[in-house]
């Protein structure tokens, strides 16, 4: 955190001046970890088995905040005896299909439940990364549940993740992740300790944890511990996400992604969401309980929004018009589809995926083969300038002469030379003021898209064919203003914003939307932000003339809230957990809900309330029931449906370690997703043989004074002065072992590619003792290409393209590779050097690990034998 | 020179006696740098910003001379960053005004070797009509079953997390209403 989100990183500073203790689990020693209390050096890859060391703890001990616990969280809750749990599986969970490598979810529901409430099989929901669906709403799942708040049924959740974790021992801690006991035991006394009605502790992560095949599971354990030590919804409490981007949160939340509309409203699929009503009630389903049973209105305002006055209730407000999913069209497969020629024209906005993702020569080659390539940014980047600088010219891959991309680079407007608002990490929308005119042909995207739109829908002004009235409907009539016909960004926002259709008047709250076309609303969760007329994301009233809430500093989703159920920052009753920790409570006097920020919950209903039986949408919830946006009402310990990888968090390993799971037969991710591609070529894991010619553990993350893929930063002097070159760490032990000599030169070798880097032999990196071996790691920054003022290797081209399941993320934070000493070969001798690898470690066919390998006839260290 | 201003004029003294005992300030001033002004005081306009970087979101203070940025500060007003800046934020007005920005359209047509100049209104409606072709080759009106699809996969976009959410929403709702399904951004990486 103090390397990549420094002036967030104060405010741990202040909390530990204040008597908090500060624990940093990284596979390398960082700025932040030289001003922790505690350091943990953890093998990259292995953070369920820490954390699941953790959960078995607190429940061994029952550290757990009990009352918290059974108010709140699942842990009451009865699940089916069909279940069936990965201790007697393997490392599977029950309705696992071979044939697709997914989970049939039905037998992990709730007891009573006919069947999990899910129409889409778990096959489209991986290909469609349905799970992002759930950032603001958790999986439909009936809300009547059978309960036993003695925590003694075997079935119970809490007796099923204490049985789930009981292997997770600070012996197999220590064994997995390379942790000794003494600091696992520091940081779970320290964690559990600051828990309870007057304290709590916050878990901070950053990409970290989701570039992983597991990533999702990753984030499920620390919220089951964050639940457990009942920190969720509580000051000083939750689990914080820090992003690397400066509206990364405002670009999912008003999506520019395949499978999500804004607010969190899924892209229609063409088998299950052919009808307005059936796409719907998908979201809502009928007699849920919970805000989503509004899904109809969210859904008809931003049809509004899109087609306007063309949009009615007789032809179901142009429903019809919307592009349809039929499987996984994110990123990777379309890299994959460039390769092979399917893909015509690829926009790039901000983004150089040539340095910035995973597996670059696959990218580079896909931009080689397009017909034609718009690059936005501003900077002449590598996505750009591929067929003139790419490696691959000096292999002899890509050649100007042959490559029949046309790339049009048009420049941007920086942030100071337009106006909008960014939604930063904890959801805060703050808008920007516009200062100087942009230079030249700079333009902001908004004048780009405004005018692209202009100028197809004029050219298609008198086509008659079906396929455009989608265009000629859409509702696109911005104001402009300046000298270069700008489109009014305030115009969009009140629009995102929405609106009353016959007034004009700008909503207040989504509560104010109406499902019969007489509202508007772009992006349902985003209402509020301009109520009154007024932008409220432009307030700057100074921080210090506030409460420590700040809620007049720009605007947070939803309805300007600071904490996500804060409901739960209350006892059951309604009263403050404890004077120190007081927030949001129930005022009898007045009969609402008040406090410093405001409660997420109905102003007006009370602790006491209880659903009648059969209560659909927000009646039924109940009054002591937190988590309004699950259908139970509950926080999930365990998650009955919705988690396409398992109810609960698994360790696997990564899909190339150099290490058998110590844990079970089951190696890694079983419902990762794979790309079976002749270019995705991947190194073996255990229990294949040859893995040990990629020996050693590589992870890549960011350093202070660089930016993602360099494209802001390696361009800006000063930044580049300060971090000049592509560099590699390793260990003193490792620079022994491969003969690497500090300031030296080394190159890291995958069955993808070399890329080289200058030596730094530093005790940052240090052997870790797994599994009765010594693994070394090394790791490097990413933000190195060829183009810029300083310039390097790029460390992305090592990986290779795998996924989690749930949101399609690829694993890029953990691969296995060689190094050796030296600069890496040039020309058709790179191209070589990696053919040998492959050729040493199985065959040159491309290949992928298997799936599953519960069966495999290794069975060395595996605990169940 | 008269002894007396002589010695008032020696730092040690000013800092010994004046309203500066640890000498960073007044005490320290020659009469060169006591003759400058700060680029924040004699800014035409100051406009209220946000860092372009990560995604804190710490307050940024764009000053502007001349019509060009003079200097970007962090602002002491916001909660968030209370007037910090990391060593990315306080490079921002070089980010801005760095000699390396593109500030031309470039073009470099299939096959070729090098890059060449364009006007914007010509790229603007080249880019158009590769689109609408594009969008024609590859349309799919219905699935095997006749179930509709309204689809261009012969289109593809990637980048937003650097966006305004206003530019995301113009940019999801133009390509949705053309068909073109591929739309992903940096939160998928």
């Amino acid at each position: 955190m103090a390397e990549a989100h420094p002036v967030g990183f104060q405010w741990v500073m202040e909390a530990k001046r204040r008597g908090a203790k500060v624990f940093h689990v990284d596979p390398r020693f960082t700025r932040t970890s030289a001003l922790a209390d505690s350091y943990l050096p953890i093998r990259a890859g292995t953070d369920i088995a820490l954390l699941g060391g953790v959960v078995r703890y607190i429940l061994d001990n029952e550290l757990d905040f009990r009352e918290y616990v059974v108010a709140y969280t699942n842990a009451a809750t009865i699940v089916t005896e069909e279940y069936a749990d990965t201790e007697d599986m393997h490392g599977l969970f029950s309705g696992f299909n071979d044939d697709n490598a997914t989970y049939d979810q039905a037998s992990w529901r709730y007891e009573g439940h006919s069947q999990n409430q899910t129409t889409r099989d778990s096959e489209t929901q991986r290909e469609t990364a349905a799970g992002l669906e759930n950032e603001s709403h958790g999986a439909p799942v009936g809300g009547e549940t059978q309960r036993d708040e003695t925590l003694q049924h075997p079935r119970c959740v809490y007796q099923i993740l204490k049985r789930h974790f009981a292997r997770y021992t600070p012996e197999m801690v220590e064994r997995v992740c390379g942790i000794p006991q003494e600091k696992f035991f520091e940081l779970a006394r320290a964690w559990t300790e600051n828990s309870g009605r007057d304290r709590t502790g916050m878990l901070v992560y950053s990409v970290g944890w989701t570039q992983h095949s597991v990533g999702v599971q990753y984030i499920r354990t620390g919220a089951i511990i964050q639940l457990l030590l009942g920190n969720m919804g509580r000051p000083g409490g939750g689990v914080m996400a820090l992003r690397g981007h400066a509206s990364i949160q405002g670009s999912t939340d008003i999506p520019t992604l395949f499978n999500l509309l804004p607010g969190y409203l899924p892209m229609p699929h063409h088998a299950e969401h052919p009808t307005l009503d059936k796409w719907v009630d998908s979201i809502a389903h009928p007699g849920q309980k919970g805000f989503w049973g509004n899904a109809r209105t969210y859904g008809v305002n931003l049809l509004k929004a899109y087609w306007g006055d063309a949009a009615t209730a007789d032809n179901d407000y142009c429903y019809g018009y919307m592009p349809r999913m039929t499987g996984d069209h994110g990123t990777y497969q379309q890299v994959l589809d460039m390769i092979d020629g399917k893909i015509k024209g690829y926009f790039l906005l901000g983004q150089n995926p040539a340095v910035g993702s995973a597996h670059g020569r696959a990218q580079r080659l896909g931009m080689a083969n397009l017909d034609w390539l718009v690059v936005r940014d501003l900077f002449m980047i590598e996505s750009a300038t591929f067929w003139q600088n790419a490696p691959e010219i000096e292999t002899g891959e890509i050649a100007p002469e042959r490559c029949r991309t046309e790339v049009f680079f048009l420049p941007a407007a920086s942030h100071v030379e337009k106006e909008g608002t960014f939604t930063q990490t904890q959801r805060l929308l703050q808008w920007r003021e516009k200062a100087v005119e942009p230079p030249g042909d700079a333009r902001s995207e908004l004048w780009f898209f405004y005018h692209l739109g202009r100028v197809i829908r004029e050219r298609l002004a008198t086509s008659t064919k079906p396929r455009d009235r989608a265009l000629l409907d859409l509702a696109w009539d911005y104001p402009t203003h300046g000298p270069n016909v700008e489109p009014s960004a305030e115009a969009v926002l009140r629009e995102i914003n929405g609106y009353d259709v016959a007034t004009g008047r700008p909503l207040a709250s989504f509560t104010e939307m109406k499902d019969d076309g007489s509202t508007v609303g772009g992006c349902w969760i985003y209402t509020g932000v301009y109520a009154d007329g007024v932008n409220q994301a432009a307030r700057r009233k100074p921080g210090s003339e506030q409460s420590l809430v700040a809620p007049e500093w720009g605007w947070a989703w939803p309805a300007n809230r600071r904490i996500l159920y804060n409901r739960a920052s209350a006892d059951p009753d309604g009263n403050p957990w404890s004077e120190r920790k007081r927030y949001v409570w129930w005022d009898a006097d007045k009969s609402e809900w008040t406090g410093y920020d405001v409660p997420d919950f109905e102003k007006t209903k009370p602790p006491s309330y209880r659903p009648e039986h059969g209560a659909s949408g927000v009646a039924g919830i109940a009054g002591d029931d937190p988590f309004i946006l699950q259908g139970d009402g509950k926080g999930w310990l365990y998650a009955p449906t919705g988690v396409l990888d398992g109810p609960m968090p698994t360790h696997y390993e990564p899909v190339e370690s150099p290490v058998r799971n110590p844990l079970y037969r089951q190696q890694a991710n079983p419902t990762r997703k794979v790309y079976t591609h002749p270019i995705n070529t991947l190194n073996p894991s255990p229990p294949e043989p040859y893995s040990q010619v990629f020996p050693y553990v590589f992870t890549v993350s960011r350093l202070t004074e660089h930016h993602t893929a360099g494209g802001m930063s390696r361009t800006v002097s000063p930044l580049a002065e300060l971090q000049p070159e592509m560099f590699v760490e390793v260990s003193p032990e490792l620079a022994a072992e491969r003969g690497l000599t500090h300031l030296g030169w080394a190159h890291l070798v995958t069955a993808r590619a070399a890329v080289e880097a200058r030596v730094l032999v530093t005790d940052r990196l240090t052997p870790l003792r797994v599994d009765g071996r010594v693994i070394h790691q090394v790791w490097l920054p990413y933000h190195f290409g060829f183009e810029g003022l300083v310039t390097g290797d790029s460390a992305n081209d090592l990986f290779g393209i795998s996924l989690d399941p749930n949101v399609l993320i690829q694993e890029s934070k953990v691969g296995t590779c060689d190094i050796r000493s030296g600069r890496r070969p040039r020309g058709a001798e790179l191209l070589a050097l990696v053919v040998d690898y492959r050729r040493r470690s199985g065959d040159l066919n491309p290949h992928y690990p298997p799936q599953v390998t519960t069966d495999s006839a290794d069975s060395g260290p595996d605990q169940e034998v | 020179m008269g002894v007396r201003s002589w010695f008032e004029g020696w730092p040690v003294y000013r800092q010994l006696t004046g309203t500066d005992p640890l000498g960073r300030g007044a005490a320290a001033k020659s009469d060169g740098s006591r003759a400058l002004t700060a680029r924040t005081d004699t800014a035409d306009s100051m406009a209220r910003s946000v860092c372009p970087y990560c995604a804190v979101g710490c307050g940024q203070r764009v000053f502007v001379k001349d019509g060009q940025v003079s200097q970007i500060e962090g602002d002491p007003d916001s909660p968030i960053s209370r007037g910090r800046l990391c060593p990315k934020g306080s490079a921002s007005k070089s980010l801005v005004t760095s000699p390396l920005r593109q500030t031309t359209v470039r073009y470099r047509r299939p096959y070729g070797t090098e890059w060449e100049d364009l006007d914007l209104d010509t790229a603007l409606n080249m880019i158009a009509d590769r689109v609408l072709a594009a969008r024609d080759e590859t349309w799919e009106d219905v699935d095997a079953e006749g179930r509709p699809l309204n689809r261009t996969l012969g289109i593809s976009s990637l980048g937003g997390a650097t966006l305004d959410n206003e530019e995301n929403y113009l940019i999801k709702k133009l390509f949705t209403a053309m068909g073109a399904l591929q739309i992903e951004n940096q939160a998928r990486i």
